[in-house]
């Protein structure tokens, strides 16, 4: 293929290598916050800036580090980064802090982060792990947000509930109401909601995965799907 | 040997950076969350409480009290509220473990007489879409408290209407409310017997 390596970067963040859906990587707040879509913007954001910092400083770094204290490093880059973050956000969006409770402080042991810092920005140059960082942090930031909207929606009619918390008050009008909570699936809103909707988007994921094959190269397809 | 010192000294200058890091957002973010906060838990409390204006702050004279009727061991905090210099109203935090999931924590306003202004729900882990009715951004079930007293509800109208009660459930969960429901019970007669102890100073 002819890409640049950024394209590169960007489609296996979205896409090919996204973090949550075919690294499988952070699960643990991924299924525990996305039970709306508000949330899921607020932690994928919050995911987000701290790949970011962790990948610049981890790759600026690189020549000054050695094996003995690199890992110890990462950690504290990591730490100090969600610390700011979270306070940032308790003095800013207090609200919102709330919602997120503890899944903001568990983003320090996220190990899409560390992983990221590790595998990409401790080889490569600064430019290369800013692009991965936000490759990689967009591609967590969709899935979050989409498993967010379909387990609202499913478990109670909404879209973009609580939008107030994030964007202000005067955004509460910007909450849509598709049918009464009443008729609601509670079970999405559930952890086995999400894990049930994870597994519904893996699985749309490499089916059409597969279509790109089978529209590419039937044979290949086939025998694929018969070994 | 020198690599060894030299690796120290780096791993030094990584942890005092971001020590100075987390100062500076500390002291710039301190101040705003403590407001935060404490507006936060006046408005909460204003909520619960009377027409003002008062002779005190509520917040400035909360006194902790620790009490098994509250549903604490800990003790836990008792906002009074004086109308020229004398007892006005008072806000309980009341919590139970009685529930689905955990500890329900709740704000409850009382007029000095012992009729309940306003009840509020400050942190539960009941399950979301049944048992989180008790929120008030969720249902204003709560409310039906407002304006109940000892006298107004007799001791077997305090359960849900199921079981006999004065009070509604919410379809599919009678656990969550009914043990709101004992909780206030247990703490406005409490408040009954020991109301000398909420407005000590």
């Amino acid at each position: 293929m002819s890409d640049s390596p950024f394209t590169q970067l960007w489609r296996s963040g979205l896409w090919t290598d996204n973090p949550a859906l075919v690294k499988l990587l952070g699960l643990c707040p991924l299924l525990a916050v996305s039970n709306n879509a508000v949330n899921g913007i607020g932690l994928g954001i919050a995911t987000l800036l701290t790949l970011l910092v962790a990948n610049t400083l981890t790759s600026m770094l690189r020549p000054i580090l050695d094996n003995a204290i690199r890992i110890p490093v990462y950690v504290l880059i990591i730490a100090t980064a969600v610390t700011v973050i979270e306070l940032t956000m308790k003095a800013w969006l207090p609200g919102l802090h709330a919602s997120l409770g503890i899944f903001l402080p568990l983003i320090v042991t996220n190990c899409l982060i560390i992983g990221r810092a590790e595998a990409f920005a401790s080889r490569n140059p600064v430019r290369d792990s800013v692009h991965d960082a936000l490759a990689m942090g967009t591609g967590f930031l969709w899935v979050l947000v989409v498993l967010g909207s379909i387990r609202e929606m499913v478990g109670q009619g909404t879209l973009l509930d609580d939008v107030e918390l994030l964007l202000g008050e005067h955004t509460r009008s910007w909450t849509i109401q598709l049918f009464d909570a009443d008729y609601g699936m509670l079970v999405a809103l559930l952890p086995p909601g999400a894990f049930f909707t994870l597994g519904i988007l893996l699985a749309l994921k490499n089916c059409s995965d597969q279509s790109t094959v089978l529209m590419k190269e039937p044979l290949r397809w086939l025998r694929r799907s018969f070994s | 040997m020198n690599r060894w010192i030299r690796t120290g000294l780096i791993l030094g200058a990584c942890v005092m950076s971001a020590i100075a890091v987390l100062v500076l957002v500390h002291s710039l973010t301190q101040k705003r969350i403590e407001n935060t906060q404490q507006k936060w838990l006046s408005d909460s409390l204003y909520a619960l409480l009377p027409e003002g204006p008062f002779d005190n702050n509520p917040i400035a004279t909360v006194k902790w009290l620790s009490v098994a009727e509250l549903g604490s061991s800990d003790p836990v905090p008792v906002y009074t509220v004086y109308q020229n210099q004398t007892p006005y109203a008072a806000v309980l935090t009341v919590s139970t473990h009685d529930g689905y999931n955990g500890e329900i924590q709740l704000l409850l306003g009382l007029n000095f007489n012992g009729t309940i202004i306003g009840a509020r729900v400050t942190h539960h882990s009941e399950t979301p879409g049944l048992g989180d009715d008790i929120e008030l951004r969720r249902s204003d079930w709560i409310t039906g408290f407002n304006k109940v007293s000892l006298s107004t509800t007799g001791n077997n109208d305090w359960t849900v209407k199921q079981a006999g009660g004065k009070f509604d459930a919410f379809t599919g969960a009678t656990i969550t409310p009914r043990a709101v429901i004992q909780a206030i019970h247990r703490a406005l007669q409490w408040y009954e017997v020991n109301r000398h102890l909420v407005f000590t100073t």
